[in-house]
């Protein structure tokens, strides 16, 4: 069992009867040799370990290597506590798990690369903020991270998801739509909605650079993660709501790919462009002259 | 494993902040640390390109001492390498070296020293996601990945090593999924890496050494 594309993912959804994690899960057995529940477990740990880098800053926030960032997740969670949040309670804790991966994986924390490290706090995010607000199991949750994988591995497939190549539209982007993507699933679209929501997301970050101030996975990575979950939550809702796509995921995936590979190099993780070498960037880090 | 896994896309499970220059290093040292008989002594470090301008920051040099000494990608001792080396008594140096251009972007050059005074060298490209690739040992070009099970045999260049090889892991039911000989020139010391999809039964590496013109065997599993 095995697909190339969205449209073949699809077809085998409808020839099997069966939502795009359990397509992906038997993919993974049977390409992998590997039994069932030797994948389910590896991919529990996989959650665990989200779980607890999302978690972990909101009560001891960690400086980062480079000393761009640290206590974001923490400032969020104090805010959203004091009843001031505007965000709502789904897209608000997202975003405050989502930084918090991002500052424990800048300050040499165990985190899951998801589908990239700069880029981990999307996918944990918003579905752990969906977990709490939607009391969903854990098991569930694995399905999700099974979807999410799907549409990840498309991305490394017929694209990139490396922000050297294809600018952050690539890591954040393919991120968010892994997102969104296992958010339809984990409310109950189909495979169609999924796959729209994943192609909503790909559309609205279109063209995204990655300029990391001093070429570290910091900033502005971190406030990228939190955008990342918003867009995967609109794209989410736009699709549950019964809203299509003129344009399929291969294409999106396709165009992407495109526009990535005409980013000028300076924007592709060179530090040599965007948010990188603004002047206030450059006296922070004292590294552009 | 020869395709991508849905743990290819989530994963690997590391310890940050980038796959590329700390999860990568990690694995490059991992796998240079299995191709030497421990206890180590003394491991220098040479960085280039993109490594010798960000490792600091990256932690690039925390991860490749930590997989010099054992640790993978998803080890939090990687954090407290400096210190851990030093308990162990493990030397270690990095040197950025910006003079040289013509590498991957990602490179590394691990010279390692053991108790027993033997010293080795290997290099490494990290070429992101954590993938890696092993380009050179004791100044030979290689080629290969970590990815499969995967034997190096050190041997002279003579006739009917590969055969022997070949024979030994026939005998023993391995299947081979790749193999490759590289050599400094003819008739000098040549590496053979053979690389398998399943593990390679334990103790293989005894009749490997049978043959008077094996040097040595390393084996790597994933």
């Amino acid at each position: 069992m095995d697909f190339k594309s969205a449209k073949e993912l699809l077809a085998l959804c409808r020839q099997e009867q069966c939502p795009i994690s359990e397509i992906m899960r038997r993919r993974e057995c049977a390409l992998g040799e590997t039994a069932r529940d030797v994948v389910d477990h590896r991919m529990e740990r996989a959650l665990e370990i989200m779980r607890d880098s999302a978690t972990q800053p909101l009560k001891n926030p960690i400086r980062s290597m480079g000393g761009l960032i640290g206590g974001e997740a923490k400032k969020l969670s104090g805010h959203a506590a004091k009843g001031k949040a505007i965000c709502g309670d789904v897209l608000g804790r997202a975003i405050t798990y989502a930084v918090a991966v991002l500052e424990v994986n800048a300050s040499m924390g165990l985190i899951v690369a998801a589908p990239t490290a700069g880029s981990a706090g999307v996918v944990p995010g918003l579905l752990l903020a969906l977990q709490d607000c939607y009391k969903i199991s854990s098991s569930r949750l694995v399905d999700a991270l099974f979807n999410a994988g799907a549409v990840g591995y498309l991305a490394m497939r017929n694209a990139t998801v490396a922000g050297a190549v294809g600018g952050c539209q690539a890591e954040i982007g393919v991120a968010a739509a892994m997102a969104a993507s296992a958010t339809v699933e984990l409310m109950g679209g189909t495979p169609e909605q999924c796959l729209d929501a994943a192609s909503t997301v790909l559309m609205n970050m279109l063209g995204l650079v990655c300029d990391p101030v001093g070429g570290l996975v910091e900033y502005p990575c971190q406030n990228r993660n939190a955008a990342g979950v918003a867009n995967a939550l609109i794209a989410a809702e736009l699709s549950l709501s019964g809203v299509q796509q003129l344009i399929p995921f291969d294409e999106m995936l396709d165009t992407m790919y495109a526009v990535g590979r005409r980013i000028p190099i300076e924007l592709r993780e060179t530090a040599l462009g965007g948010c990188a070498v603004t002047p206030s960037a450059c006296e922070r880090c004292g590294r552009c002259s | 494993m020869s395709f991508v896994s849905v743990f290819d896309v989530l994963g690997p499970n590391m310890i940050g902040p980038s796959s590329s220059h700390t999860a990568g290093a990690a694995v490059i040292a991992y796998l240079a640390h299995k191709m030497i008989t421990p206890p180590l002594k003394k491991v220098d470090f040479t960085l280039y390109g993109s490594f010798s301008k960000t490792y600091h920051g990256h932690g690039t040099d925390r991860a490749l001492l930590g997989g010099i000494m054992g640790f993978g990608t998803d080890d939090i001792r990687i954090r407290n390498s400096f210190q851990i080396a030093a308990e162990r008594g493990l030397a270690y140096s990095f040197t950025p070296c910006e003079t040289e251009t013509d590498v991957h972007p990602n490179t590394v050059d691990i010279r390692m020293e053991n108790a027993r005074g033997q010293v080795m060298t290997v290099r490494g490209e990290s070429l992101g996601g954590g993938k890696v690739r092993i380009s050179r040992i004791n100044g030979v070009a290689v080629d290969f990945t970590g990815d499969y099970s995967t034997v190096i045999v050190v041997q002279q260049d003579k006739p009917g090593v590969v055969a022997h090889i070949t024979k030994v892991l026939s005998d023993s039911n391995v299947n081979i999924a790749f193999m490759r000989l590289f050599r400094e020139a003819k008739g000098h010391t040549a590496y053979t890496i053979v690389e398998s999809d399943g593990h390679f039964p334990e103790g293989i590496d005894g009749p490997l050494r049978s043959n008077p013109n094996v040097h040595d065997v390393m084996i790597i599993e994933p």
